[in-house]
């Protein structure tokens, strides 16, 4: 016979983390394969680079550190890293934001801190938020959804545009940026901004081409998208529902409450979690197993208070969107959240002070 | 003279105030975008820790033990409002480039610590010695950084040399790359914390390379035992 001697906890599964990532990575393809459909091929070309600079960075460094490289890239951790990094940035940028980004976010954010297992923060939004705050304009770029757009771009199309910022026709990023009837677009929750900012009501905003009722064209198709492959992984355990529970539960209440207190200032709660990738960073971002929270009341605490940052800074901050940086802002807090939730020990007891032994 | 060497070591290297003490990071930190804006801070530094060495080491029997920390203050402040004074004659755009932290040398840390430390214990020629090496193991990190900040950030080494060393200066600009997107990052604090951060490790692995190297060429000498037992 063969015993088997394992520690608890006992999960019958038995996946490694490569599997976990693997799955993780195919559990973005519905969102991918969806943000090409309606933002161009721009997408493909940025994942593509970022694979290829996050392997090339991941091996090179690993072997400077004397490890075996060879079995950290199969991890495909790295790989996954690289993916939430392109997806996020605009896909038609220049190809030298997604390498210096994803360079950014091996090297200094996660292979300084000691590699895999060891990041204090998030690497793709870590590295993000270093392209935001180095290059606003390129990556502020976002285009128009395809349908709406003048140009019409096929894949050798983006592949010209993002190395060299002009299509194959020769068109520049900012005639491609035009929309049929001539006026530039921005994202849905820019548009709101700025609306909001120049005394429109929220109402009045959404009359713009870009939406659909309070939805962004082709936005809220992505978060759809991105929406199922985070409900397959909460059923295939690769995640627990805690965390984008709690984001999702945050953003909804403090966006239902303001939207009662004032319908014509404040967008509604079905605008905030369709519009912008909140459901991209409470399914695959806010729950990367490293940089979370781990306990399950530490979760739903780390998760509530990540949607209530990016409430705040989407409502009254200088950036539309602040995926990133409210998961920085948390990643910080982990530390001091798993301390005060630790979970009580089976056998012992809180004594009457609430301590735990 | 083994003494100077000793402090010339200690200064530049094993000692180094910005990389091993880490004192004087805020000024070290705020101004090292650009190499000359590091020389010029790390310039009027080394001038002030000289004189406020050799001061403090002149005085060091007069002043009582109880009040010397408020004397070692004011003397510091006196130096560094000549130099203050004498930026702003000769090098009139530097100092409006550096701006505050010319006054703020006064709080460098490096510079009350050496005479504190060093100083108030010495002779005079030591003391000054002291503060001319400790001051230039500090304008070498400054420029070092700001080398480093200037490359990824505008692509130029040397912009701008002539607010410091003169007209003919101009010419030692050197343009490694022109980007319509400079790097930001590099400019803003942050990437001088990343600078900094890059540097102190590169020191210690050095330090350590150095270690091992004569670590080896000891080991050498010594006598190997046969292993008898069987090895598991």
């Amino acid at each position: 016979m063969n015993y088997k001697l394992a520690s608890s906890p006992h999960q019958h599964v038995k996946r490694n983390t490569g599997q976990v990532m693997r799955m993780v990575i195919y559990a973005l393809i519905p969102g991918i394969l969806l943000q090409t459909w309606f933002f161009g091929f721009g997408v493909l070309v940025q994942i593509v680079l970022a694979v290829i600079t996050a392997l090339i960075t991941e091996a090179s460094i690993l072997e400077l550190r004397k490890r075996d490289f060879e079995r950290a890239i199969k991890d495909y951790s790295a790989i996954l890293t690289a993916i939430l990094l392109a997806i996020s940035i605009p896909p038609f940028a220049p190809w030298w934001v997604v390498v210096i980004g994803t360079f950014f976010a091996i090297a200094m954010v996660k292979q300084l801190y000691g590699g895999l297992g060891f990041n204090v923060f998030n690497p793709a939004m870590a590295a993000y938020v270093m392209l935001l705050v180095s290059f606003p304009v390129q990556m502020t770029q976002w285009l128009p959804v395809q349908s709406l757009t003048m140009h019409q771009s096929s894949i050798v199309d983006a592949i010209y545009a993002v190395m060299t910022g002009f299509t194959a026709d020769g068109f520049s990023l900012a005639q491609l940026q035009n929309t049929v009837d001539g006026h530039t677009m921005a994202t849905p929750l820019d548009a709101i901004k700025t609306g909001l900012a120049q005394g429109l009501t929220y109402e009045e905003g959404l009359q713009s081409s870009i939406f659909d009722g309070s939805l962004g064209i082709g936005w809220s198709w992505v978060s759809m998208g991105y929406l199922a492959g985070g409900l397959y992984l909460i059923r295939a355990r690769i995640i627990n529902w805690h965390i984008p529970g709690g984001m999702l539960g945050a953003m909804v209440i403090c966006a239902g409450v303001m939207f009662l207190v004032d319908g014509d200032r404040y967008a509604s709660p079905l605008f905030h979690l369709f519009n912008g990738s909140l459901i991209l960073g409470a399914f695959f971002i806010a729950t990367d197993p490293v940089s979370a929270s781990t306990t399950n009341r530490g979760r739903i605490i780390f998760g509530a208070a990540i949607g209530f940052w990016i409430y705040v800074i989407r409502t009254w901050g200088g950036y539309p969107d602040a995926i990133a940086f409210s998961v920085l802002i948390m990643n910080m807090a982990v530390p001091l959240i798993d301390y005060y939730t630790r979970p009580r020990t089976y056998g012992h007891q809180k004594d009457a002070k609430g301590e735990r032994r | 003279m083994n003494e100077i060497k000793q402090l010339s070591w200690q200064g530049l290297w094993k000692n180094n105030p910005a990389l091993v003490q880490l004192l004087g990071l805020c000024p070290l930190l705020a101004v090292t975008a650009t190499i000359t804006n590091g020389l010029g801070l790390g310039l009027a530094t080394t001038l002030v820790l000289i004189g406020s060495n050799a001061t403090v080491s002149i005085i060091r029997n007069v002043v009582p033990n109880e009040i010397r920390i408020p004397i070692f203050v004011m003397i510091i402040a006196a130096f560094v409002t000549v130099v203050q004074l004498l930026m702003n004659a000769y090098t009139f755009e530097l100092y409006q480039a550096l701006g505050i932290f010319i006054p703020l040398i006064v709080t460098n840390c490096a510079i009350i610590g050496r005479a504190e430390a060093y100083a108030s214990k010495n002779p005079v020629g030591y003391a000054a010695f002291d503060g001319l090496m400790m001051g230039l193991g500090f304008t070498a990190v400054l420029v070092l950084l700001g080398a480093m900040r200037e490359l990824l950030g505008y692509g130029t080494l040397f912009a701008g040399a002539n607010l410091l060393l003169g007209d003919w200066a101009s010419s030692l600009k050197i343009t490694v790359f022109t980007t319509d997107s400079p790097f930001l990052l590099a400019i803003l604090p942050p990437g001088a914390f990343l600078g900094m951060g890059l540097l102190i490790a590169v020191k210690n692995v050095l330090d350590k390379r150095f270690a091992n190297m004569f670590a080896a060429k000891q080991e050498a000498k010594v006598v190997q035992r046969a292993r008898v037992t069987a090895e598991t």
